[in-house]
Order: structure tokens, then C-alpha cells, then sequence
């Protein structure tokens, strides 16, 4: 036992007796792999949005704020003159809306689902939390064409629906914006559900006894002491499921009939058909900056209510 | 038994295949850069034994992608098979390689219509691959009226409205509008264009979708009854769903072209002339043609092709149609407002 003990403190030992050096260089790596394919691209990114666009795609090596001012400015087709125009606003906006309805979904579907599986007996979680990841063994384009092909008109689901007689002719289902929050839910859900479940699983019921013997019902013992509790986990799922779908375009494209532009084919647009490489870049700058400030209010406000608590 | 054999016998050819292609005794290389799923393996087995080269091919889903790539400094590859409106741009920006195509010994066998072409009248750049038309299907059991006019898209009968689908490609849209409205492709005209943005922005609420890769599979499923689509893809959803009908409108339609040429740099540029003067033979043409289900660039192919293909309706236009009209790269303004009304559109 004290050869055990012992041999765990040496361990402890070597692992903190690392030179500073040492350690440095096990998380050079690590540091190499960020500092190449993520800071030097988004470098370049950086850089081409204050650039002039070639003809032809590609930049010419002139400095211009034409690509922001076209995110809020236009020519005029017939006086050239510069005038305010709103459509990329549109577009973020849209993008944004969709977004925090997918968040806002995925929230009031995983808490309930998170709740339920962490309340399990300990045997029976992993079985369920294997469940909830069986859907991303398959593609995520492969499942948003398989939804696609059930909520079509000629489709499964109407056909049962006409079936049963709840409907006299097909709901159109595909190609709405209603289809797209589906196709969001379904896609992002299990980011929502595996964090609060994590938070949940954490969260000490006895608090909950506490609560009752204090009388508060069952409304408040949600409000009041399991929410904040988990809110690490709901403030994470949330962040996982609000930031791809921000960006996301499948969706969009094949179950909303691509009939209006999201921020990522806008994007994606400009590096093709409208050869426009500098706007491109600036409205991929927009969105990254939108992201970063969605989390530094996230961070801020969960450094708030954790001082909060701590007052209290 | 035999299906032991047959396996049998696949396999020893895929090794005797594999063999060929890793071999160290082959002459050289060829590095292929085509469009998605644009040639069948067998050619490339065909090619590689018969000129003892090693081919490897990469794949793009766009013309735009291409320039975009090999703007970017994409290198490496050896032919590329372009567009003809891209054979002028990746021309202009000096990204091809001058290989005297007219010079090689099948080149006799080109069409006379595909040559003295805009994007390159001496054809010292490129030579024909496949050519197509773009126009729109109509599904004659939805409806039954006249069909080759864009009316049935841009002010459709009640039948079809809220059942189209439209590319989702810039020019195939804009470029059916002008057609429609009378009005010149490559328009910079704002009072024109304007128009145009009008008509789009009207007919867009009859339209139920914009879906280029999926354009055969909406029509194919009944979740369109009519939309726009290149002429061997709607001979494919023909095959699927016998009512769909190819339109040649009266207004005019796109005609595209597709050429093998060689990318500036290439490192085997003659085993790339190699390439072209195999794709222009007859026998090669038609298997390609047979393949990818459009029109060969050469003559003399009619005795190789599948019978299917010589009577389809889709690449055999009727006497009475238009011809295509291939449309050149706009000028600069042009694209930017196209971008524009585009944008507005989809917003």
C-alpha cells in the first residue's frame, strides 16, 4: 500500500518535474497544427477582404474597403450613386433568425431528453446515450436527403397521413422553412442533449429533496436550483447547435429547395459564379466576428451570474 | 460455377488493370482534372494500355470551381476539360498551354460546326469533348399545352405553378429571362435588367425550388412537373418517367461545349496531345458519348452509338427549333450586376 502510494506520488512528481520547456514542446504540436491550418488561413481570409477583385477571380494586391461597403452599399443601376441596401442584412438576418428557432427547438426537445436519461439507473445511460449517437454513423448528407424523400408530397409521410384520413390532399412540407428547422433539429440535436446530459448527470438530487422539504414546488426546483446548476451544460449545447447551423447550408439547400440564400451560399457564391473573392472573404469576416461576439457575451454573462453566486 | 469463373476473371483483370496503370515500365503520366462522373473507366483503361501511360483523374462539379482551383495555384495536372465560356477566361488569364490541336491526326474528324468557335477559331488550345443544349422538361401528364416557349416557366399555367424548378446557376436563370423578355444575353442595359429584375421577382412565387445536382431527381420524383435542365440529364429522367418532354423554346436556349485542353505548366504535355487525338476518335468518342449521354464533338460516330441515343428526342432537336445559342463570358459590369439581381432574387 505505501509502495502504491508511493509509486503515485513519483508519478505526480515526474509529471509536474517537466521543465516549463518540456511541456512547451508537448503542446508544440498542437500549437503548429492551429498556428497553420486554422491562424494562417484565416490570415489570408483577413487580408483578401481589404483587397481589389480580379476580373476573373483571384485578388489584385490594391488595398479597398469595397468589399464591406458593398455588404451595406450599392451603385444605383441608374445614377451611381452609392445607396444603402439591405439584402445581405437580409441574409444574416435570416440565417440568424433560423438559427436560434433550430437552438431554441433543439433546447426544449434535448432538456427533457437529457433529464430523462440521466435520471436512469446508472446500467442504463450508456445504453441510451449509445442511441442518441446511432444517427451519426450515417452522413449528414445521406440523412438530410432520407428526410428529404419522407416529407415529400408523394412521400411516406403523407401517404400514411392521407392514409388514416387526417388529410384529404398533401401537406407541402418540403421545400419550406419549416423543413429546414427539421432538418437543423435532426441534424444538431445530440449536441444539445450530450452536454445537459453531462451537467445533469453531475447535479447532486439531493438539492431537489431540499428543495421540497422547503416547500417549493415543483416549477420553482426547476427554476431555481436545477437550471442554474446545469446551465454550464445548456449554455455549451446551445453554443454547439446556434454556431454550425448559423453556417450551415444542406438544409437550406435541399429541404428548403434552396430558394433563398443563407450565409454560407452567399459565400460560397462569391468564390464561384460571382468570381468575387475579396467580398467573399469579408462576408466570411462578418460571420466569424458575429460568432465571436455571440461568445464573448455567452463568457461574459456566465462570468456574471457565476460572481453572482458567489455573493450570494 | 460460372459466376465463380466470372468473378474469377474480374479479378484477374482488375489486377492485370492494376498492373498496367502502377507498372514502373510505363512511359509517363497523365494527370486528368473532369468534371464529376464525365468519362467511363474503361476509356481510361483504353487510353493507358494503348500509349503505356499512367492516368490518374481528379474530379470538379463546376466550370467555376476549375478557375477558382487553378487560381488559386493548383498545379500538377496535365488537361482540364472546360466549358467553352471558360476556354475564354482560363485563355485571357493565361492558364493554357498553345499545343497546335488543329496539327494532330484526328483532328480531321471535328465537326465543321466546332470549328472557327469564338472561344478559340484556330482550335490551337482545345479540342471538342461533348456538347449539350440547356433548356427546361415539361411533364406532359401535368400538362398538356404547347411547351416550347419559357411562358411555361416565367408566367406558367395553373397546372405548373408552384411545380418548377429552376437551376440554381446564374446565367442558365437570368440568360432564360432576357430570352424571354427579347432582350440581349450579356445585358448591361439597367432599364432592360430592371425589367428583368421584375419578371424574376414575379415568377419566382410560382417557382418551387433552384437545384442544379438535383435537377433530374425533382422532375424524376413528381415533385416538379417542370424545370430547367441540361439535354443528356433530361434524356436520363426520361428513361425514369416516360411523360417528361424536352422544350426547345422559341425564344432560344443555351447551347454549352465542353473541350479538353491542356493546363499551362502541365509536366506531360505529350502524352495530353496523346489524349486529345484518342478522345477525337470516332470509336472513343461514341463510347464517352454512350457514357455521359450528350453529343460528340466529332463525325463519324453514328455506327458505335447506342440506338437509344440516336433517337432521343433530348439531343436530336426537331428541324423546326432554334439553334443554340452559346453564350460568351459577360464583360466585368456585367457580371457585378448580375451578382446583384441574383443576390436580390435569393435574398
Amino acid at each position: 500500500m505505501a509502495a502504491l502510494i508511493a509509486t503515485g506520488n513519483s508519478q505526480q512528481e515526474s509529471a509536474a518535474g517537466l521543465t516549463a520547456r518540456q511541456r512547451g514542446l508537448l503542446l508544440l504540436p498542437a500549437l503548429l497544427a492551429i498556428a497553420i491550418f486554422l491562424v494562417l488561413p484565416l490570415g489570408f481570409i483577413l487580408v483578401y477582404s481589404f483587397l481589389t477583385k480580379g476580373t476573373y477571380g483571384g485578388v489584385v494586391w490594391e488595398f479597398s474597403l469595397a468589399a464591406y461597403e458593398q455588404f451595406l452599399f450599392e451603385r444605383d443601376l441608374f445614377t451611381d450613386e452609392l445607396v444603402f441596401h439591405a439584402s445581405y442584412l437580409q441574409i444574416y438576418g435570416r440565417s440568424v433568425l433560423q438559427a436560434l428557432v433550430a437552438t431554441i427547438a433543439c433546447l426544449a426537445i434535448g432538456f427533457p431528453t437529457a433529464y430523462y436519461i440521466a435520471t436512469r439507473p446508472a446500467a442504463q445511460r450508456n445504453m441510451w446515450v449509445f442511441l442518441i449517437t446511432v444517427p451519426y454513423w450515417v452522413n449528414l448528407l445521406i440523412r438530410t436527403v432520407s428526410m428529404l424523400f419522407i416529407i415529400r408530397d408523394e412521400g411516406p409521410l403523407n401517404s400514411i397521413l392521407l392514409g388514416i384520413g387526417l388529410i384529404s390532399e398533401p401537406i407541402r412540407l418540403a421545400y419550406t422553412d419549416f423543413a429546414i428547422g427539421l432538418g437543423l433539429v435532426y441534424s444538431y440535436l445530440p449536441f444539445m442533449v450530450l452536454p445537459i446530459y453531462a451537467a445533469i448527470e453531475r447535479f447532486d438530487f439531493r438539492l431537489v429533496e431540499a428543495g421540497h422539504d422547503l416547500y417549493a414546488d415543483r416549477w420553482t426546483i426547476l427554476r431555481q436550483i436545477i437550471v442554474p446548476l446545469t446551465r454550464p451544460g445548456i449554455v455549451a449545447g446551445s453554443l454547439l447547435v446556434f454556431i454550425p447551423s448559423l453556417g450551415s447550408f444542406i438544409a437550406p439547400d435541399l429541404l428548403g429547395g434552396g430558394k433563398n440564400l443563407m450565409i454560407g451560399n452567399t459565400i460560397a457564391l462569391q468564390f464561384q459564379s460571382s468570381r468575387n473573392w475579396p467580398f467573399g472573404s469579408a462576408a466570411a469576416v462578418i460571420l466569424l466576428t458575429l460568432v465571436l461576439i455571440v461568445l464573448v457575451l455567452f463568457a461574459r454573462r456566465a462570468q456574471q451570474a457565476a460572481a453572482e453566486q458567489g455573493r450570494q | 460455377m460460372t459466376t465463380k469463373i466470372r468473378l474469377l476473371a474480374a479479378a484477374s483483370a482488375a489486377i492485370i488493370t492494376l498492373g498496367l496503370s502502377s507498372g514502373a515500365e510505363a512511359a509517363g503520366e497523365l494527370k486528368i482534372y473532369n468534371w464529376f462522373d464525365y468519362i467511363p473507366q474503361d476509356l481510361l483503361d483504353k487510353f493507358a494500355k494503348e500509349h503505356d501511360v499512367k492516368v490518374t483523374m481528379d474530379t470538379y462539379n463546376s466550370n467555376e470551381d476549375l478557375l477558382a482551383r487553378l487560381k488559386a495555384g493548383v498545379t500538377g495536372y496535365d488537361v482540364a476539360v472546360p466549358g467553352e465560356y471558360m476556354v475564354a477566361i482560363l485563355l485571357q488569364e493565361g492558364l493554357l498551354e498553345k499545343v497546335d490541336a488543329f496539327a494532330l491526326p484526328n483532328f480531321k474528324n471535328v465537326r465543321e460546326d466546332m470549328l472557327g468557335v469564338y472561344w478559340d477559331p484556330k482550335r490551337e488550345y482545345s479540342v471538342p469533348y461533348q456538347w449539350g443544349s440547356t433548356a427546361f422538361m415539361v411533364d406532359s401528364a401535368v400538362y398538356g399545352g404547347d411547351i416550347n416557349t419559357w411562358q411555361v416557366i416565367f408566367d406558367p399555367p395553373a397546372e405548373l405553378k408552384g411545380k418548377i424548378n429552376m437551376l440554381k446557376e446564374v446565367n442558365e436563370v437570368l440568360n432564360a429571362g432576357l430570352r424571354y423578355l427579347g432582350h440581349p444575353r450579356c445585358n448591361d442595359n439597367p432599364e432592360q435588367l430592371k425589367e428583368l429584375n421584375d419578371l424574376l421577382l414575379k415568377a419566382k412565387a410560382d417557382w418551387l425550388s433552384f437545384n442544379s445536382d438535383g435537377a433530374k431527381e425533382v422532375l424524376v420524383t413528381g415533385d416538379a412537373a417542370a424545370g430547367q435542365i441540361y439535354n443528356g440529364f433530361g434524356m436520363r429522367a426520361r428513361e425514369e418517367r416516360a411523360t417528361l418532354k424536352y422544350a426547345y423554346p422559341k425564344e432560344g436556349y443555351t447551347g454549352w461545349s465542353d473541350n479538353i485542353v491542356v493546363i499551362k505548366g502541365a509536366p506531360n504535355i505529350e502524352n495530353a496531345k496523346l489524349f486529345m487525338n484518342f478522345m477525337m476518335d470516332p470509336e472513343n468518342a461514341a463510347a464517352l458519348t454512350n457514357f455521359a449521354r450528350y453529343s460528340a464533338g466529332v463525325k463519324g460516330v453514328e455506327p458505335f452509338l447506342d440506338k437509344a441515343l440516336v433517337e432521343a428526342p433530348e439531343v436530336n432537336p426537331p428541324a423546326d427549333a432554334p439553334k443554340a445559342e452559346f453564350v460568351p463570358p459577360c464583360p466585368e459590369n456585367v457580371v457585378q450586376m448580375y451578382d446583384k439581381i441574383w443576390t436580390n432574387l435569393l435574398k
